[in-house]
C-alpha cells in the first residue's frame, strides 16, 4: 500500500466522507499481545485530557455491531482464519464509521488500541495473502501516528507468566497449534506476529518504541512524541484560523 | 472471474444466482434432489446461514446498524465461515455442493449499495470458483410481482431502504432490485453464467439445468464424485 497523508483513505474511499472535514487526531498504539498497550493507553488518555484534549478511546472487538459476535465465535472451536480476519474487519468498519470518523469530525483525539495492522498481522501469521488483506482493509484512514510497542518474545512470555499466570488460547495461536502446548505455540505465534508487524514499519510509517523498558520510560517517550505531534497540529490549526 | 480459485478437487460446486423472486431457490432444490436420487453425495449451502455469524447479521439488521461497508463485510464473514468449515472440506472430500447464492450476490448487491466493484471482488478472491453457475434472468416486473404478491412484508435491507432511494418501501425495493439486476447482467459474461430464462415454466427451467449439468460435469459426476453406499436411501 502506498503511504498516505494522515486522515486520507488508504485505497478505498468511503462514500460520503469528506476527509477535509476531519479535524481531529488519530493515534494508533500497536504491538503484540501482552506488550503493555492497554496500560499505556489508559495513562495517555488521562494525560491528554489533562492537556485539554477531548479523547475517544477505542479498540478491537468493541463495536456495537460485531463485538459480542466475535467474543461468542472465539468461545467455540470452529472459527477459521479467514472468518476471523473478516469478522474483525467488520468490527473495525463499524467502529471506524460510527465512532472514529464522527469523533474526528468533532475534533477529538482518537486513541486506538490496535488498528488494521493487528488484523493484517494475524492474517499474515495464518498464511493469508498480504495484498488481499491490505486491499480489504483499504477503507481505513491513515493515522497521524502509529506507535509500535516492540519487544522480544521472551519479554512477552515473562509478562504473560508473571502478569496473567496463564497462556490464552488465541494469544497462543492455538487454532493453528504451532507447538505441543500453549507455551510453545505462543512463542512461535507471537514471533510470526512480530515479524509481520516489523514488515509494516516502513510502508506504514510506524514509530518503533522499545517496550522492553520500564512502563514509566515508555510513557515518557510516548508523551514526548505525542506532544510534538499535537504541538504541530495546534499551530497549524491556529494558522488556519488567522488566514 | 480470474480471481476466484479454480476447483481442483474431486467434488463439484453448483451455484444459483438471480434477484429475489427469480425462482432460483426452487430450481436448486429440485436439482439437488435429482442429484441425490442418482446416488450422489450432495450438500446444500444457503447465503447468510453461518451459525457463527448469523446472530450478528440479525442484530445489525434488526437495529438497522449497517453501512454499505459493514453490510458487505458481515456477509463476506458469513461466506468465509461457510466456505472454510463446510463447502471447501465437502468439495475436497468429493461431494456435490449446491449453493443458493454465492459471491456474485455480493458483487451485485454490494455494488448496488455503492461499494466499489474492485473492492468487493478482491474481498471474495479466496472463494472457490463454481463448476457451474446458473443465473435466473427475469424481468424486474415479473420478479416484483412474485415478491409483492407472495409476501406481505418486504424487509428493510432487501428494499435498500438504508440508501434513501425512496421513502416508499415498494418504490425503494423496485429501484434497488433494478440496480442489482443491472449488476448481474453486466457481470454475466465475466462470471460465465449459464443463463436460464426464469419466465419459462418451472419444469422447462429444470430440464435445461439438468441438460447443462449432464453436458458440463456429467462425466465427473459418474466417475469422481462421492456416491452413497448401496442400500442407503438418501431421498427419504
Amino acid at each position: 500500500m502506498r503511504p498516505r497523508e494522515p486522515l486520507q483513505f488508504y485505497s478505498e474511499p468511503i462514500p460520503g466522507v469528506d476527509c477535509s472535514e476531519l479535524l481531529g487526531t488519530l493515534i494508533v498504539i500497536e504491538g503484540p499481545d501482552a506488550v503493555g498497550r492497554t496500560s499505556q493507553i489508559a495513562r495517555l488518555h488521562g494525560w491528554l485530557e489533562q492537556e485539554g484534549h477531548a479523547v475517544l478511546h477505542t479498540g478491537m472487538a468493541r463495536s456495537a455491531l460485531a463485538g459480542k459476535g466475535i467474543q461468542q465465535a472465539k468461545q467455540g472451536n470452529t472459527l477459521g482464519p479467514l472468518t476471523m480476519t473478516l469478522f474483525y474487519t467488520t468490527d473495525f468498519a463499524d467502529r471506524l464509521e460510527n465512532e472514529i470518523i464522527p469523533a474526528l469530525r468533532a475534533g477529538f483525539v482518537v486513541l486506538t488500541d490496535r488498528y488494521i495492522f493487528s488484523i493484517m498481522a494475524r492474517a499474515m501469521a495464518r498464511g493469508e495473502d498480504r495484498r488481499w488483506i491490505e486491499r480489504v482493509a483499504g477503507f481505513a484512514l491513515a493515522p497521524h501516528a502509529v506507535f509500535y510497542l516492540r519487544t522480544r518474545v521472551e519479554d512477552l512470555v515473562t509478562r504473560v507468566v508473571v502478569g496473567r499466570g496463564a497462556f490464552d488460547y488465541w494469544e497462543s495461536g492455538m487454532d493453528m497449534r504451532l507447538g505441543l502446548d500453549k507455551y510453545e505455540s505462543f512463542v512461535r505465534y507471537q514471533s510470526r506476529i512480530l515479524q509481520a508487524l516489523d514488515r509494516m514499519v516502513k510502508s506504514y510509517g510506524f514509530t518503533v518504541v522499545d517496550a522492553s523498558r520500564p512502563p514509566d520510560q515508555i510513557f515518557t517517550e510516548l508523551k514526548r512524541h505525542i506532544a510534538v505531534l499535537m504541538g504541530g497540529r495546534t499551530r497549524a490549526a491556529a494558522g488556519r484560523r488567522r488566514d | 472471474m480470474p480471481f476466484l480459485l479454480p476447483n481442483r478437487y474431486k467434488g463439484k460446486l453448483i451455484v444459483v444466482e438471480g434477484i429475489d423472486g427469480s425462482g432460483k431457490s426452487t430450481q436448486i432444490s429440485l436439482l439437488s434432489r435429482w442429484l441425490r436420487s442418482r446416488g450422489l453425495a450432495v450438500a446444500f449451502s444457503e447465503w447468510n446461514s453461518s451459525p457463527l455469524v448469523r446472530r450478528t447479521t440479525r442484530r445489525g439488521k434488526k437495529k438497522e446498524m449497517f453501512t454499505p461497508a459493514s453490510f458487505s463485510l458481515i456477509h463476506a464473514t458469513d461466506f468465509a465461515d461457510r466456505l472454510e468449515s463446510y463447502i471447501l472440506p465437502l468439495v475436497k472430500a468429493g461431494a456435490v455442493v449446491c449453493a443458493d447464492r454465492y459471491a456474485y450476490t455480493a458483487f451485485a448487491r454490494d455494488v448496488a449499495r455503492g461499494v466499489s466493484r474492485r473492492w468487493v471482488r478482491n474481498l471474495y478472491s479466496f472463494a472457490l470458483r463454481p463448476d457451474l453457475c446458473f443465473y435466473f434472468r427475469v424481468p424486474l416486473d415479473v420478479a416484483l410481482g412474485r415478491i409483492l404478491g407472495g409476501r406481505n412484508a418486504i424487509k428493510y435491507y432487501e428494499a435498500g431502504m438504508d440508501l434513501g432511494l425512496s421513502r416508499d418501501l415498494e418504490e425503494s425495493f423496485r429501484i434497488f432490485q433494478g440496480r442489482i439486476l443491472d449488476e448481474y447482467e453486466a457481470m454475466a459474461g465475466e462470471a460465465g453464467f449459464h443463463i436460464i430464462d426464469a419466465a419459462l415454466s418451472i419444469e422447462e427451467q429444470q430440464r435445461q439445468m439438468r441438460a447443462v449439468v449432464r453436458e458440463r460435469i456429467g462425466e465427473a459426476l459418474d466417475s469422481q464424485v462421492l456416491r452413497l453406499p448401496e442400500g442407503i436411501d438418501e431421498t427419504a
